[in-house]
């Protein structure tokens, strides 16, 4: 089931990233108590409104970027596959902590050691069916293929992405066969490249901000559809689209100051669904 | 040749005369066709009753049975003479093939080619679709329409008619038989009426089969069987009703995997002795719950446990887990503490690098499974293993143009291009124009992407020219399983065609369903028990690869026809598989090469118009250039609907993967949610098939590679040879290779060798077209607007000092049916085959369901009007040379050549159609065609009825093709068909008129 999941891995964030984390373009400063107020909210409604056991790993100062963790493992059915982030001063993210936290949850724990391959988690689109991987500057061919050695089950089909930083930071997952995709030209022509390689057909959700087309989908048992996406009081064109979403239980979340270093709603976590028993 | 007419028009009777009977059978299911046919058969009475033909009852059945015959592409434009001159120009490259292979007997070859194969065939009665050469048309046709309408059940009819006249040692051979299509029936009836020879001395040949549960199977057969007989053998030896997905394959040097041809004698095809076959899966059904048999089910299973082994099919650790699971109770049933001790599962092998962590686990799995019956834990495992991204790809060996490795997968859903593990590009077969190999090379044309005016074409190159044509005849077995409804015709009725003629001659997935559903035995027993068997046949009999414990224990040793996965294993040995032959890293831009051809033609109509010739062009002959196919037939318009096409569709089992898995019982039998037909409506459409198109010349080309070809030039009157414009780049390129290798140019008319083939995959499965319509994107009403512009045609054509006008599509809209018209004359004119008939009553209906939210506005009466003219008589065309990946010298060219041709096409049409694009399809009633003929006209008429929002409406369209010597008053012909038309309909109005003329300049070409 896409978006089932009963654990999440999130890490709380370090006071660095108000100052040293990457971003792909200068902006406004990092309020860092706002910054962790939105984050505590973000964890708190996975915890309590959905029940998710959630895994929370310590901030550590010497990774800025750590408290998206979704770049450091793509996690699907029961394997974990720690990446080589394309960022080298994310590299250690991926270390100790992280395996350890996978480890614990019984994952099958696969780690890319292949030095010329590089691969960010945010540019791995699952669908339930197959994956997606952006080409990026952070994800690389050689990434990609580790990951399709991983995930042998499943058709692994690259999609260039240009102009943004991540695949998933104009597209996501919005409900099993659901892909919110942003309006932009990029995003558009990169949706195109995935329907094109695609023997699935994809119902689309076309979000008129990019960013807000990264929404995080979870199909939890007894809550049924549930989609956390980005507050209306950021961008309300884009949260007037998801309210159409009649089957869905949507929570507004804020990302404000995340944003300002990239950090999207699927960045700062890992779900994990493990078919348990297998 | 000549004489075979005789005997021929006597089956042919024969054959009609059964048509109706065994229809009667399925009366529901045969219902619209029976109708049809039978309005043909009014038509073609009072047709001859109008003209000067005598309408005895023999006289004008020889004289239209005869015509179809000749096949609905050119020859129907040709005069008599001409014909017989056609029949031998398909012999002789036969011929000239049996030459290559005996190396002997040519002339006896040529002599005894329809009365001896004929007497051959008797002998093996199984052996379908075998005809001679000027028959097969109709044979083929008959055996279409008829397969359409009683699939399966009336076989028994036939049965008994044979059982009177075969040698009693046949009719092993005609039980077999009872399972095969109507086509064979039709072939046996044929060869009862054929002359009686006596049976030759019998050469046998032994043949081995290894099975799929690792068993060999061994016959001896006669040594010019055919494929068809060996698997037919096999199938009925493994109880396989559904035989349809399986196929032979044979080795050659003993990694390259080819498919046995069921239609050509096995001999032809596999070269040394042994004859060591392997049956094998040929096409992986995309839902196996479809499949009505569990027996088929568990060949299928057979066979994916292989491929997992083997490395073919990849699979996750819990994925390899679970899928043995499901192996282990199918096979041994529930977990039993007691007699399954830990080493139970060390005898099988579930995966190519099993670890007892993975044993573990499986018997972890084994055990949550209890109370699954063999044939449910079949049915798990197969809803499992078709969701695995490689289930059911073929993949073969490639490079792009930068000489970037690559592979090829081709799927149910069309071309799949990977680099390592990963997906790079994919071709939906709705998006694929064109398939092409020339050398080495294999191509793809495809349609132009959004925003993007011009077909491109991708080339790729094959490690040798072997692999490329196996590539290609894997794309067109595929396509057409499919795809398609029912098999295309093989182009064999072409005058001059160069490359293969290949074409996938079986039922196709649709055609297998419908069949299967009819399937009415109690479940047959058999046993699961392969791994014992395989360990068993350990000691010493040359078992195939395949079965698990086999491989486990032999892959390293893996002879003869298993040498290739031998090898796959070796590899896989050393913790690698095929796909992972790490190249480095780099994006390869694929080749993309612009047809600049469309680049001159601004008018609207026109230049559908030319779009249509194009297609058909490539489609029917390679050697000819734009312009001188302006024939608006329908089946190009439908084509161009194709042609604009948006992304493709879902395909059925793609929906029907979402829905849960219904677990088989055993022998159901029964109505399923179908897949892209069913029933009646099946049977209608399943004309799709046909290749159809009007051709209405022929033409040589300078340079062709085949020494046929160039004595038709010689005897040929009328051809001009033409250098190829567009369509013809791989021609161009045959030119070249020509022009430097000489050595292959004159003599590669050996059909397993042929330097070149095309394909086009038509995209005629209606439910496609209608669903690609309900998506209601801006493609689609596009498609509806060219569609309602070009419906309507009145053509002529002059060629050569044959002159034809053809006035065409008079469309009349109103709640009016009205029989054919004919135009008077002396009957020399070729009628439309019924092939064509059927085809363009198919294509009408298709067309019916596209446009036919276009009808409200035709009823108005309007005067036509002129909205497009003539386009230049010479076109300049762009050639595009797609150049070899490995010399990175770029060899495109761009050539102009000249055609020597004069086109004039006008079009009038009511303004209405214009803004009538949109609006919903309406129900379709009923579509049929009419022909009738007379001197040096040919009219064909389509009725369709529809009903939309309760009303309902008829559209009428006629197609008139005059033919002439002299000059005909064009205008006068025109004026006169509109006329009859209005005065046949005067309720109805013409909406639209397109004249279409040809002239043939003459034959003073250089080349």
């Amino acid at each position: 089931r896409q978006g089932a999941a009963h654990h999440a891995v999130v890490r709380a964030l370090p006071e660095s990233v108000c100052q040293q984390a990457l971003r792909v373009e200068k902006g406004g400063a990092v309020d860092f108590a706002r910054a962790e107020r939105e984050h505590q909210l973000y964890v708190g409604v996975l915890r309590h409104k959905l029940g998710l056991q959630v895994l929370e790993l310590p901030a550590d100062e010497s990774l800025p970027d750590c408290v998206f963790v979704e770049d450091a493992a793509v996690v699907c059915e029961e394997t974990a596959l720690l990446t080589r982030p394309g960022a080298p001063s994310r590299r250690k993210e991926v270390t100790e902590a992280m395996k350890i936290a996978l480890e614990s949850l019984n994952l099958n724990v696969v780690e890319m050691t292949d030095e010329n391959a590089t691969l960010d988690g945010g540019d791995v689109l699952f669908t339930g069916r197959e994956f997606f991987v952006g080409l990026s500057k952070r994800t690389n061919q050689r990434g990609a293929e580790i990951l399709a050695d991983t995930f042998k089950d499943y058709a692994v089909s690259t999609v260039p992405v240009h102009d943004s930083l991540h695949l998933k930071s104009f597209c996501s997952m919005a409900g099993p066969n659901l892909i919110a995709i942003g309006s932009s030209e990029g995003a558009q022509k990169a949706l195109k490249t995935m329907q094109q390689m695609s023997d699935h057909r994809y119902d689309k959700l076309t979000i008129p901000d990019d960013a807000a087309a990264n929404c995080l989908y979870l199909n939890i048992p007894n809550k049924g559809h549930v989609l956390l996406h980005r507050a209306p009081e950021e961008y309300p064109e884009s949260a007037k689209v998801f309210e159409k979403l009649k089957d869905h239980m949507l929570i507004p979340i804020a990302n404000i100051e995340l944003q300002k270093v990239d950090g999207a709603l699927t960045c700062c976590c890992i779900l994990i669904n493990k078919t348990s028993e297998l | 040749m000549t004489t075979e007419v005789g005997s021929e028009a006597e089956v042919k009777k024969e054959a009609e005369k059964l048509e109706p009977d065994t229809a009667k059978e399925k009366p529901e299911e045969a219902s619209e066709s029976l109708e049809n046919q039978k309005t043909e058969e009014t038509e073609e009475t009072q047709d001859s009753s109008s003209s000067p033909v005598p309408t005895s009852q023999s006289s004008p059945t020889s004289r239209k049975e005869r015509d179809p015959s000749e096949g609905k592409g050119i020859s129907r434009f040709l005069p008599p003479w001409l014909k017989k001159q056609k029949s031998y120009s398909i012999a002789e490259p036969k011929d000239e093939a049996k030459k290559k292979a005996e190396g002997d007997e040519h002339v006896e070859e040529c002599e005894r080619q329809l009365p001896e194969e004929v007497a051959e065939l008797k002998g093996e009665a199984a052996a379908e679709n075998h005809q001679t050469k000027t028959d097969d048309k109709e044979e083929e046709k008959h055996s279409v329409s008829s397969a359409e309408t009683q699939p399966a059940k009336e076989d028994s009819k036939e049965i008994e008619v044979e059982k009177v006249t075969e040698e009693p040692e046949e009719k092993l051979e005609e039980e077999t038989g009872k399972r095969e299509t109507k086509e064979v029936q039709t072939t046996e009836i044929k060869m009862e009426k054929a002359p009686q020879k006596a049976p030759k001395k019998i050469k046998t040949v032994q043949c081995k089969v290894m099975l799929l549960d690792g068993t060999e199977y061994s016959c001896d057969l006669e040594k010019r069987a055919k494929g068809q007989v060996l698997f037919d053998r096999v199938c009925e030896h493994l109880n396989l009703l559904e035989k349809d997905y399986f196929g032979l394959l044979f080795y050659e040097n003993s990694d390259q995997k080819n498919w046995l041809d069921s239609s050509k004698e096995i001999k032809r095809q596999i070269r040394n002795f042994p004859w060591l076959f392997t049956f094998h899966v040929k096409f992986y059904p995309p839902d196996p719950s479809q499949l009505t048999e569990d027996i088929t089910r568990y060949f299928l299973c057979l066979q994916l446990r292989q491929d997992i082994v083997s490395g073919r099919l990849p699979c996750s650790f819990v994925t390899h887990a679970l899928l043995g699971s499901y192996t282990l109770q199918a096979e041994l049933g529930d977990y039993d503490p007691e007699e399954h001790n830990s080493d139970y599962i060390s005898e099988f092998q579930f995966a190519p690098n099993q670890t007892k962590e993975m044993e573990d686990k499986v018997v972890e799995l084994h055990k949550t499974h209890r109370g699954l019956t063999p044939a449910q834990a079949d049915s798990q495992f197969l809803e499992n293993a078709k969701r695995l991204s490689m289930y059911g790809v073929d993949l073969h060996h490639a490079k792009d143009s930068e000489g970037v490795d690559i592979m090829l997968g081709v799927c149910a859903n069309g071309l799949l291009i990977y680099k390592d593990r990963l997906r790079i590009n994919r071709f939906a077969w709705p998006k694929i124009l064109k398939i092409s190999y020339k050398r080495s090379n294999f191509y793809i044309k495809v349609r132009p992407a959004e925003l993007e005016q011009f077909e491109s074409t991708i080339g790729f190159k094959l490690p040798n020219h072997r692999a490329a044509k196996r590539l290609w005849k894997v794309c067109v077995e595929h396509h057409t399983f499919f795809r398609l409804i029912s098999p295309e015709q093989p182009a064999k009725g072409k005058f001059l065609t160069l490359g293969s003629k290949f074409r996938y001659s079986g039922r196709t997935q649709a055609q297998t369903r419908q069949a299967s559903n009819l399937i009415d035995r109690p479940a047959p027993y058999f046993e699961r028990t392969s791994s014992k068997r395989i360990s068993r046949s350990l000691d010493g009999a040359p078992v195939g690869i395949t079965d698990q414990s086999l491989l486990r224990d032999l892959s390293a040793t893996a002879a003869g026809p298993t040498g290739d996965e031998a090898a796959v294993l070796a590899k896989l040995k050393n913790g690698e598989s095929r796909e992972e032959d790490g190249s480095p890293i780099k994006s390869p831009p694929l080749e993309l090469t612009q047809d600049g051809k469309n680049n001159s033609l601004k008018v609207d109509g026109e230049n559908i118009y030319v779009r249509h010739s194009n297609l058909m062009l490539e489609d029917l002959d390679k050697t000819q250039d734009d312009l001188l196919k302006h024939q608006a037939s329908i089946s190009e318009l439908k084509r161009s609907f194709m042609e604009s096409t948006p992304e493709p569709r879902p395909n059925e089992w793609e929906k029907r993967r979402i829905t849960p898995l219904s677990l088989q019982t055993q022998g159901k039998v029964g109505p399923r949610a179908e897949g892209p037909c069913s029933g009646a409506r099946d049977a209608d459409k399943s004309s799709h098939e046909t290749l159809s198109v009007v051709e209405e010349k022929k033409r040589a080309e300078v340079g062709i590679e085949e020494t046929v070809v160039i004595n038709e030039i010689n005897e040929g009157k009328i051809q001009v040879a033409i250098d190829g414009g567009e369509p013809c780049k791989v021609e161009q390129l045959s030119k070249k290779d020509s022009s430097s290798t000489s050595s292959e140019s004159s003599s590669s008319s050996e059909s397993e060798d042929e330097e070149v083939g095309e394909y086009q995959p038509y995209h005629r499965v209606t439910e496609d077209v209608i669903r690609e319509e309900k998506e209601g994107n801006e493609d689609a009403k596009e498609v509806e607007g060219y569609t309602a512009k070009v419906v309507q045609c009145v053509e002529s054509v002059i060629e050569g000092s044959k002159e034809k006008v053809s006035i065409g599509h008079a469309q009349v809209a109103e709640e009016s049916l009205v029989e054919g018209n004919a135009v008077s004359g002396t009957p020399e004119e070729k009628s439309f085959t019924e092939e064509a008939k059927q085809d363009l009553r198919e294509e009408r209906e298709e067309e019916q369901l596209k446009i036919n939210g276009d009808l409200s506005h035709i009823g108005i009466d309007v005067k036509p009007q002129i909205i497009c003219c003539s386009e230049p008589p010479v076109v300049k065309t762009e050639m595009v040379t797609i150049s070899d990946a490995t010399q990175r010298t770029e060899i495109s060219t761009k050539e102009v050549p000249i055609v020597q041709t004069e086109t004039k096409t006008i079009t009038y049409e009511s303004p209405q159609l214009d803004g009538s694009a949109g609006g919903d399809a309406g129900v379709l009633l009923s579509a049929q065609t009419i022909t009738s003929e007379s001197v040096s006209t040919t009219t064909t008429t389509h009725i369709t009825k529809t009903v939309k929002g309760g009303v309902s409406e008829t559209r009428i369209e006629k197609r008139i093709v005059i033919t002439g010597d002299a000059d005909i008053d064009h205008d006068q012909a025109l004026a006169q068909a509109i006329k009859e038309a209005k005065e046949q309909h005067p309720d109805m109005s013409v909406t639209r008129v397109v004249v279409h003329k040809e002239t043939e300049l003459a034959e003073e070409d250089e080349g």
